[in-house]
């Protein structure tokens, strides 16, 4: 007997949980399908070691949107909130960066720092309502695309001459120039262009990394937080608030496809050949894999199909987990430094260097890497009196040149070894076991094409109207019943929930319409 | 002492245009000029024998026909031919030409993949596209996006409307193609490397970005957007070379009854109460004029023939952070003969055209990582073009005159200033890659200019050696040329102007700064307009 | 490596000795690349050759492409606007194709070969379309214009011809049909199709026979008045018969610069080729869109009082009284068998209802003077020029 829903969400991410819990709220039946033994996509927490667990893809919580809070009536509980960032340096004079103070620079820095922070603070406060709305169609749009962009263009104006020049000025530029106009320290330079290129295909020279960075910060203002339990606590969260509403989430069914009646999305067939039918499909997947694996690309049209296939996700971050018998020394720091945000990233063209081989589809010899210790704060994660750390590193492009052979992840381990060995010359005496995410990694666990996080590069040409693709910005896909809910729709990635919570809206808006 | 209703610094290309409409409107004009010859980066100089070198700017296609037929140049001596060919040679051995007729161009492509043939179709209305869009906008003055004022908001209008009409899906490609990179938007049509290394050159000449850098899909159109009579995109040589052009614009000035004075740099310009007083040379003297326009970058404007203290804070520090970079180098030679290139057959009208040396994307990259680091490409993506073989005038007959820009080198090496051994080592290497290519071209040298960024500032007086007055990203373009606020080609101090290629809409000898800057000039003086109009719908 | 250069000289057809022989005015123009004759001998004697025996045309430089593979008709199914469930093996199908905006990219035929093997033949060149549209598809896209020699032979007599040639059975083939046959050991594939509007067939073969077929079809032909033909008597007959002509009456939408240059199947007269019962097809949904809201052009045949062909010439229409510019003519020819002054043109909707009034207002030059005349035009629904014989199966011997 094939079951009937009104809703049925592909993939259980953190995005897609929010879309259904939203649905469901609306009253309507709602089943998830989740591939893996559990559901939170990318944001989950795993054992890699025995005894030793850790938020396996994102590690920090950078934007969970507190309008995705409200209205699913619940509170995630943090283990770390505002979190500091130390910018290391090999001669353990580091740098302390939390909202706009700096410790450990200059006066100069210090207010040139408070003065950037201010300013970057007020440019993307100006994207932040944007985050939570369907983005408008240029053009051909209805009176609500229009009086969207009129409220955006209304705000610029509200800057006033000066900020407004300045942020039409700033939005296209790159962070290198920016950083090096106004600091002269190397560490401060470095962690905030490291900050602006987490996750991108992009080195800090890109032009656009001002874009990135606004884009992060305006989630909530650049706040870090780690979540009690790892990042799975999270969607364990997610999903228990989603199942309390009567979604029915089954895991461990990964759907094979969208099931398309003539030209209308009815409903998915699963990997065992299960089939269930529904007038609306959400995909929580990423929109490469959602169209041209799940539906194919005989059921859309042809210009739409290459824009689908000419998206650039081509993922550069890897993940290097280590089950630690204890912390590592690292001169300069005390242990209670080692809960914040520690980053590798000493100068900004150390950076650009980093992303110089990632061009070529090779690794970084030089990595610069996002570390944290969260058995730290969060007990639950390792043995007691032992450690695990979680690192992203850039950049380690999925598409390898020489291929992501065994040889190819040893040397890049070692790479990323003998990077941190340089500030903490212990840690390699101390590694009880270790783990290593490359991209292709993160696709063959999560099911992310390219291994992407956002599902696709941030960057303008697939940024707001135009994301995923042009024409198809307002969360639903060119065929009919069909939706996109995930990072690879408007506003793309780290966990928000804001693309799963405007997804929705829009799916209930347009019942209404109709 | 007589007070000069204008003084023009600089004789480039620019000021001479700004210098020819203002005193085209009755206007007494002075134009001063720093070397003992006109025409700042539009030169022809005699540096070897009865060789003529365009020895900086070496192809013309940007200068806008309104401002030709204006000054009525042809009067002037002005020729512009086009040509045709252009070729990038291969590491393998073979090559991908350029030829004038679009079915023999057709068959070139098809000769490496019938999908880029077929592609390059779209791709050419689709570009196209662009430029029509930016081309209207060449003879406009920005508007200022923060401002209410009438003008300012019906040009904003004007804009909105052209890009509206365009329709909702060509508006979205006009946003992804104003930021992407050339490198991926030549990728959403085209499949072969050499293909694609051969266009994406026009992404990154006189920039400070590589072609995978994002904006650089824009820079493709400060290249496709020149015209030589109608024929969009094509390029053609001045007769007698780039010093023709600042030749006969200077004549159209002098015509008008203009007075060009060289040997005369600028030290200061003097400013009284907040208003422009004049300049003073480096020779001691001073003149007087109620207004000063400079044909200088802003930098150099700003920075060097001004005090700090004349000028707002906020405008100082943008003008100082105004990016400038220099990314380009050239080495000018005189050629015993023409040289041979054993892939292409005899006689490939190929040779008439740019040759290039650089076969795939990621050798074009690379080239920049290079300059990142602060030295020259060791694998430089240079644009080669051999004028004579058109132009005969510029050598004695079956000698040649060739040209080579470098891209990229640095205005530094390695933070240090450049020593002579480097300048030719770097001269070395372009010769060298040329060499690959053609046994016979070493042994037919006769002279060789090697000009680094240094020499180029120091000559042309470009900050950095940057022919463009300033990088072309999106930062830096439109009504944020050269400081946002001060796009409109005021400075902030009463009677001062900026007509160089630091203002909208940049560098080429497009003519169009210096022109749009003296529209401004008289319509502040409410004396009637000589500037032109754009042709309209091209 | 030594590297053949391209040729940068015309193309030249498989069957170009052939038409230099026939040819005795030398007047020759590019056509894709190819040499291509405008006329061998007098442009009206030629067309004559269409509308009363056979007339020969070499249409090689056609962009021709062979489609294969497991889903060839899933993939030309939503590549065309119409229903290719409907064109049987052995059928050829006129089709438009568009962009997801509903404009049109270009027109042609497609031939059912084979199962699930087609030919898609047309003005333009479509290669990095059709490959974007095999995106996910199993389906083989081989670009075949220079190896299949191709023909019209188009004319009253030419089913005589045909089967003096030896084509046994093609007097069962019916208008847009297709049939092989061998051609001294080669296949030799036939349909019964044209751009005359009248009877006629097109005969496809590969490049290396070109030359036999061709001097096998004129010897069939020569007591049936076989006559070589160029493009002028080509396009005259190609407007009786109202055929649109790519780049003439409507430019290929991924090729225009200026906006609403392009247009729609429904601005084209084409409407009968959307069919919405298909699920999918490229530009379905702005075409949808498109009907609901109603179209912005549309395309006119008209008859034009007079005798001036109105080449160049803008229409108008009458509003209150007074004549307002409507549009354009896009093609406009003397119909010497309709003694008609025809055109084709593109006016604004609402006008050009069929059966309504335009105005067009024609230059032309005598003695070297011009004068302008606003002649009056009535909208036509039908072409200008269908005779019953170019339905007629079988055909008669005429």
């Amino acid at each position: 007997m094939t079951e009937q829903f009104d809703v049925i969400m592909v993939g259980g991410g953190h995005n897609g949980l929010v879309c259904a819990n939203l649905l469901a709220k609306a009253g309507k039946s709602v089943l998830v399908l989740e591939a893996n033994e559990q559901a939170g996509g990318a944001a989950v927490t795993q054992s890699f070691a025995d005894g030793y667990s850790v938020s396996s893809g994102a590690h920090l919580l950078y934007g969970l949107q507190p309008q995705v809070e409200r209205d699913l009536g619940l509170k995630v509980r943090l283990a770390a909130d505002n979190m500091s960032t130390i910018a290391l340096s090999d001669d353990g004079k580091h740098i302390r960066i939390k909202g706009s103070s700096v410790q450990g620079v200059g006066d100069n820095d210090q207010a040139e720092m408070r003065d950037f922070h201010k300013q970057m603070l007020k440019f993307s406060s100006l994207l932040r309502p944007f985050l939570n709305k369907t983005p408008p169609r240029l053009g051909a749009g209805g009176r609500e695309d229009l009086a969207t962009l009129a409220q955006l263009g209304l705000k610029v104006r509200l800057l006033g001459k000066t900020d407004m020049r300045d942020f039409l000025r700033l939005i296209g530029m790159n962070i290198y120039d920016e950083v090096e106009e106004r600091f002269s320290n190397p560490l401060l330079k470095g962690a905030i262009s490291l900050d602006a290129v987490l996750g991108t295909h992009l080195g800090p020279r890109s032009p656009n990394t001002i874009l990135t960075l606004l884009y992060r910060l305006a989630a909530t203002g650049g706040r870090i937080a780690s979540p009690a339990g790892g990042m799975g606590a999270v969607t364990k969260t997610l999903a228990d608030s989603a199942q309390k509403q009567g979604v029915d989430i089954r895991t461990s069914k990964r759907v094979k496809q969208i099931i398309v009646d003539n030209g209308r999305a009815t409903g998915v067939r699963t990997e065992d050949d299960d089939v269930f039918m529904s007038m609306t499909v959400v995909s929580n997947a990423d929109p490469k894999r959602t169209i041209m694996d799940l539906v194919g690309t005989r059921h859309v049209e042809t210009g739409f199909a290459r824009r689908i296939h000419h998206l650039r996700m081509r993922g550069n971050a890897a993940k290097l987990h280590l089950a630690l018998d204890g912390l590592p020394a690292i001169k300069g720091l005390d242990k209670k430094d080692f809960a914040e945000r520690l980053v590798i990233a000493p100068d900004a063209d150390y950076v650009e260097r980093a992303f110089n081989p990632a061009k070529y589809g090779e690794t970084s010899p030089n990595p610069v890497v996002e570390m944290t210790f969260p058995s730290l704060r969060d007990t639950s994660l390792a043995p007691a009196g032992k450690h695990v750390m979680s690192a992203v590193v850039q950049y380690a492009p999925y598409e390898l040149k020489a291929g992501w052979d065994d040889a190819a992840r040893a040397r890049f381990e070692d790479a990323i070894m003998d990077t941190l060995a340089r500030y903490a010359p212990d840690l390699k005496g101390r590694v009880v076991a270790s783990e290593l995410l490359t991209p292709p990694d993160f696709e063959q666990r999560f099911g992310m094409g390219g291994g992407h996080w956002h599902h696709g590069e941030l960057t303008f040409d697939q940024f707001l109207f135009v994301r995923p693709v042009a024409g198809a910005a307002q969360y639903a896909m060119p065929l009919d019943g069909l939706y996109l809910c995930g990072a690879g729709a408007h506003p793309g990635g780290n966990v928000s929930g804001a693309a799963g919570r405007n997804a929705a809206r829009a799916i209930l808006a347009t019942e209404k319409g109709s | 002492m007589k007070t000069y209703d204008a003084i023009v610094v600089g004789a480039g290309h620019n000021g001479l245009t700004n210098a020819a409409f203002l005193a085209k409107a009755g206007l007494d004009v002075l134009c001063v000029e720093k070397n003992d010859y006109i025409g700042g980066a539009a030169v022809s100089r005699n540096l070897y024998k009865d060789w003529i070198y365009s020895n900086c700017s070496y192809v013309c296609s940007l200068l806008r026909p309104e401002i030709f037929r204006a000054l009525e140049l042809h009067r002037h001596g002005l020729q512009v031919t086009p040509y045709g060919g252009g070729v990038t040679f291969m590491e393998n051995g073979d090559y991908f030409g350029t030829y004038w007729d679009s079915e023999v161009a057709h068959r070139e492509y098809a000769r490496f993949s019938k999908h880029d043939a077929d592609a390059s179709v779209r791709y050419s209305a689709d570009v196209m596209r662009q430029c029509r869009f930016i081309r209207d906008s060449l003879l406009r003055t920005p508007p200022d996006p923060t401002s209410f004022k009438p003008k300012d908001l019906a040009e904003l209008m004007h804009l909105g409307k052209q890009f509206y009409e365009m329709g909702e899906d060509r508006m979205y490609e006009t946003i992804r193609f104003w930021t992407m990179s050339v490198a991926e938007y030549l990728d959403e049509y085209f499949e072969t490397d050499v293909i694609k290394a051969s266009m994406s050159g026009s992404g990154i000449i006189g920039t400070a970005l590589g072609i995978h850098s994002p904006g650089t899909a824009y820079v493709l159109l400060h290249h496709y957007m020149g015209e030589v009579d109608g024929n969009v995109g094509s390029w053609g040589y001045a007769r007698g070379g780039m010093g023709a052009v600042s030749k006969a614009i200077a004549g159209a000035f002098q015509a008008y009854g203009g007075e060009l004075r060289t040997d005369a740099g600028v030290e200061k310009i003097v400013t009284r109460d907040g208003k422009v007083k004049g300049v003073a040379l480096t020779n001691g003297d001073e003149i007087d004029a109620n207004i000063v326009v400079s044909g200088m970058d802003v930098k150099r404007t700003f920075l060097k023939c001004m005090d700090e203290s004349d000028l707002p804070k906020a405008f100082y520090r943008r003008v100082k952070n105004f990016k400038i970079r220099g990314s380009s180098g050239k080495l000018n030679i005189a050629l015993d003969g023409m040289p041979t290139f054993p892939a292409l057959p005899k006689g490939s009208p190929l040779l008439d055209g740019d040759m290039h040396f650089i076969d795939s994307m990621e050798r074009m990259e690379r080239a920049y990582d290079d300059w990142k680091e602060g030295t020259w490409s060791k694998d430089p993506y240079v644009d080669m073009v051999i004028p004579t073989v058109t132009d005969p005038t510029m050598a004695p007959p079956g000698k040649h005159f060739m040209s080579c820009f470098v891209q990229y080198c640095p205005p530094k090496v390695e933070g240090r200033e450049w020593t002579d051994a480097e300048r030719d080592e770097f001269g070395k290497t372009v010769i060298d890659q040329i060499g690959d290519y053609s046994p016979d071209f070493k042994d037919l040298i006769l002279h060789v200019e090697i000009r680094t960024p240094k020499e180029i500032e120091n000559e042309a007086g470009l900050t950095e050696g940057n022919i463009f007055h300033g990088e072309l990203t999106m930062d830096q373009l439109l009504f944020n040329r050269p400081v946002p606020g001060y796009a409109q080609y005021r400075a902030p101090v009463g009677g001062l102007y900026m007509c160089g290629s630091s203002t909208h809409p940049g560098g080429g000898v497009m003519a169009a700064p210096g022109a749009n800057a003296a529209r401004e000039i008289l319509l502040d003086l409410k004396r009637q307009n000589t500037v032109p109009e754009n042709f309209g719908d091209d | 490596m030594t590297i053949q250069e391209v040729n940068q000289r015309r193309l030249q057809s498989p069957f170009y000795s052939r038409l230099a022989e026939v040819d005795r005015l030398n007047e020759w123009h590019s056509w894709k690349g190819y040499t291509s004759a405008d006329a061998f001998y007098d442009h009206e004697l030629e067309y004559f050759a269409i509308r009363n025996s056979t007339a020969v045309f070499d249409l090689t430089p056609m962009s021709k492409y062979r489609i294969s593979g497991p889903e060839a008709l899933a993939y030309i199914d939503r590549l065309v606007t119409r229903d290719m469930h409907k064109i049987r093996v052995g059928r050829v199908a006129y089709a438009v194709w568009c962009n997801d905006q509903g404009q049109v990219i270009d027109d042609g035929t497609l031939f059912h070969l084979r199962d699930g093997e087609y030919r898609l033949c047309s003005q333009e060149r479509h290669l990095a379309w059709l490959q974007a549209a095999a995106l996910g598809m199993d389906v083989t896209i081989i670009e075949e214009t220079a190896d299949i020699a191709a023909l019209a032979v188009q004319g009253p007599t030419s089913f005589s011809v045909l089967k003096k040639l030896g084509l046994d059975g093609i007097e069962d083939l019916k208008p847009f049909g297709l049939a092989h046959f061998d051609f001294e050991g080669t296949e030799l594939m036939v349909s019964r199709t044209g751009f005359t509007g009248d009877l006629g067939y097109e005969l496809w073969i590969e490049a290396a026979q070109a030359e036999a077929l061709w001097d096998a079809l004129f010897e069939a032909g020569k007591l049936h008045g076989i006559t070589p033909i160029g493009t002028h008597a080509l396009e005259m007959s190609r407007i009786e018969a109202g055929f649109l002509a790519a780049g003439v009456d409507f430019l290929p939408a991924e090729e225009t610069v200026r906006p609403g240059r392009s247009r729609s199947p429904f601005e084209l007269g084409l409407g009968w080729l959307v069919d919405f019962k298909k699920p999918n097809f490229n530009g379905r949904r702005a075409l949808a869109e498109e009907q609901r809201r109603g179209s912005e052009w549309r395309l006119v045949k008209l008859d034009i009082e007079g005798n001036k062909p109105a080449h160049h010439s803008y229409i108008y229409a009458k509003k209150r009284g007074r004549l307002k510019q409507a549009g354009f003519i896009t093609s406009a020819t003397w119909s010497p068998v309709c003694k008609q002054n025809i055109a084709i043109g593109t006016v604004r909707v609402p006008h050009g209802e069929a059966g309504s009034s335009l105005w067009v207002e024609i230059y032309y030059q005598r003695e070297m003077h011009w004068s302008r005349v606003m002649a009056k035009a009535t909208v036509v629904d039908k072409p200008f020029w269908d005779p019953p014989r170019r339905r007629a199966t079988p055909p008669g011997d005429f």
